[in-house]
């Protein structure tokens, strides 16, 4: 019988032990961004801005240059990074802390001004780094540590939609919500993640990837229940699919 | 009644607040800060506490939320640690020219970059010049008694300047003691309502606040600021005196002595490290070396006075510094040797640098801090603990 390769590590990907929890969503994603910078050939062009949350350490995981922000200021680091090198594949990867709380300011700008950059949003509802306080994302009524009864939205305020608000914007060209709670989601989650790499090399513009992610640890559900709950209850606030193709014409 | 428990310094800080009861918290979660709002939190939402929490988006908001509430008279709290504390200095001398008396935890840690989580005092160090009173404790009791006599100390009206409580990261926020929770009703009789200062703003009385002021005005509002910042000693000491009356217990003024009276050498120190200091001194008495020990317990304002009489006839001083001005020395060094200077002490200093990033400070790092003092060799300026010669 002949031996056919049917699936290999990507070469993107670091042979490494991972740091992050069973069942977290930042893992799956590393591996699609891995596997589409591959297939796209850009390993030695990309430049990858960390932000401050658990996937700090995306320089471990990701065979490419990096660069890890303060927290929150991700986009406005990657714009200094691309405007210097427009030919570099420039990649902003934020949890929901990182992206829609300290970093809401950065986040609105860099996507107004339509940067040539591509921006992996990781919304796992929570703040997974600091232990699993209330982020902007965190879904009403939802048990956090800093909400012991769940988010009050009469206080605190509904969760934030990032993809429905940047779509107000002019500049972006695409702005798509996906999510890992299942493979065939996964797939779609790679497409775009493909896409917005795929619009910064065409020189399109600001791409935007919301991917709705799991926090087993800090939710405290087992890895199997949290993609459950991202399908049951993240899933019918956020809706999935394209916010946004083409740059509109204003 | 007091009770006791076996609290970490976070629990204790978070403590200190609640029996202080601050109308407004006001925070954005950082490590080692964030056991304190996490247990704040949950008084306030389990109904333990009457305060508004306020879920800020960044340290940035919380700053200046703080500013808005205290501007409206209120007792307002925020905890916050090293990028954290950072993120939050454009504030802060807003707040403390405002004359506003917001207390602060800052959970002591390093700044990156590179990236640290564990303790020094960088982060201090960096906001020494904002206009708040900065305080360090040595434990956790201190930490949270130090809450309660803050609000005190911020609150008084000839003072009316916010106060930093520094907490050294993890070897004090996350390390668990035995600790005197003192009964509300004796914190309400020792620390009453806020009152109204005559600058804030309440609903009888309009005003606009945080005004401009030009050259004709600015300097005089400065050395106003500057020179009530001094009218903190006599006050601490008096509140702690007080304190004392109220709750048995006494953490002493500026600055503190240990078995400093008749030493040959002495180290001074600000912070948890105290406590293995103190340690290493019994040891080296023991042995029949003069050995002896100063804690800071305030940088700002800088208690020149004191540090300068608890020195008193020691040959030699080494500073404890878990900080570095790049391109200088450690500031606590730099702030000692001035006053020292300025007092006439005639005997040699040393500055030991230690700790940065979350390094350990050994007993034995100690002793050789004060072989140095003793024999009086080295450079002025020493490393501790380094892994590698660089
Ligand atoms: C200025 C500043 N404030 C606070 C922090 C502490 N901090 C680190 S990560 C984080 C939130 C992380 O949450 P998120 O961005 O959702 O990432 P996740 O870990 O969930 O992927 C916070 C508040 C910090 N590092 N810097
Ligand atoms: S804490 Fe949450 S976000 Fe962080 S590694 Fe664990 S599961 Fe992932
Ligand atoms: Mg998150």
């Amino acid at each position: 019988m002949s031996e056919e390769l049917i699936y290999t590590r990507p070469e993107s990907l670091r042979e490494r032990k991972t740091h992050y929890c069973p069942g977290c969503g930042h893992g799956i994603v590393h591996k699609l961004l891995a596997e589409v910078m591959d297939e796209l050939g850009i390993r030695e062009e990309t430049i990858i801005i960390a932000p401050v949350g658990c996937s700090v350490l995306i320089y471990d995981y990701i065979n490419a240059d990096g660069i890890e922000a303060a927290h929150g200021r991700a986009p406005a680091v990657a714009t200094g990074v691309k405007r210097v090198h427009p030919d570099k594949i420039v990649i902003s990867y934020q949890g929901d802390g990182d992206l829609l709380a300290i970093g809401t300011g950065e986040t609105i700008h860099a996507a107004n001004r339509g940067e040539n950059i591509s921006v992996i949003f990781v919304n796992n509802a929570i703040y997974g780094m600091t232990g699993g306080q209330m982020a902007p994302t965190t879904m009403s009524d939802q048990i956090t540590k800093t909400t012991p009864y769940g988010r009050n939205v009469q206080d605190v305020g509904y969760p934030i939609r990032a993809c429905e608000m940047l779509n107000t914007l002019a500049a972006p060209v695409y702005i798509e919500r996906t999510s890992i709670h299942d493979v065939k989601n996964i797939r779609k989650t790679k497409k775009a993640i493909k896409k917005a790499l795929q619009n910064q090399m065409d020189g399109k513009g600001y791409s935007f990837v919301e991917v709705l992610s799991t926090c087993p640890t800090n939710w405290g559900v087992a890895p199997v229940k949290a993609a459950k709950w991202v399908e049951t209850a993240m899933v019918p606030y956020y809706p999935l699919g394209v916010f946004r193709e083409e740059k509109e014409t204003v | 009644m007091s009770e006791f428990a076996f609290l970490n310094g976070n629990e204790a800080v978070a403590w200190g607040v609640r029996l202080s009861r601050p109308h407004v918290i006001a925070a954005y979660p950082i490590t080692p800060q964030t056991k304190a709002v996490e247990k704040l939190s949950s008084f306030v939402q389990n109904g333990e506490m009457d305060c508004k929490y306020l879920h800020v988006e960044s340290e940035h908001s919380a700053m200046a939320c703080s500013i808005g509430s205290s501007s409206v008279g209120a007792r307002t709290f925020t905890a916050t640690s090293s990028q954290g504390l950072l993120y939050m200095s454009e504030g802060l001398p807003y707040a403390s020219g405002a004359r506003l008396p917001i207390v602060m935890m800052n959970a002591n840690r390093s700044i990156a970059t590179p990236w640290n989580i564990y303790g020094d005092q960088m982060d201090a160090m960096h906001v020494l010049n904002s206009g708040w009173v900065q305080l360090f404790v040595e434990d956790a009791q201190e930490a949270l008694d130090m809450v309660i006599q803050s609000f005190k100390l911020a609150e008084n009206h000839d003072i009316l300047t916010p106060v930093m409580i520094n907490v050294d990261g993890f070897v004090l926020t996350h390390t668990y003691e035995k600790v005197e929770i003192p009964g509300q009703e004796l914190v309400d009789s020792f620390l009453p309502a806020i009152e109204k200062a005559p600058h804030l703003m309440n609903d009888q009385d309009p005003m606009s606040l945080c005004i401009s002021a030009g050259n004709q005005h600015y300097m005089e509002f400065k050395i106003k600021q500057h020179r009530d910042m001094f009218k903190v000693f006599e006050q601490l000491e008096s509140i702690d005196r007080d304190f004392e009356k109220s709750f048995g217990r006494s953490h002493g003024g500026a600055a503190a002595g240990y078995r400093n009276e008749d030493a040959d050498v002495i180290l001074v120190t600000t912070g948890s490290v105290t406590g293995t200091a103190r340690v290493v001194v019994d040891s080296l008495r023991e042995q029949g070396i003069k050995a002896g020990l100063v804690k800071l317990r305030l940088l700002r304002p800088f208690p020149s006075d004191d540090l300068f009489e608890l020195i008193g006839k020691a040959g030699a001083v080494g500073i404890l510094d878990k900080n570095i001005s790049f391109g200088f020395e450690g500031t606590v060094y730099t702030n000692v040797n001035s006053s020292l200077l300025q007092k006439g002490y005639r005997g040699r200093t040393f500055n030991f640098i230690a700790g940065l990033g979350g390094r350990d400070i050994t007993k034995e790092n100690i002793e050789e801090m004060f072989s140095a003092l003793l024999e009086q060799k080295g450079e002025t300026v020493q490393y501790f603990n380094m892994g590698c010669a660089l």
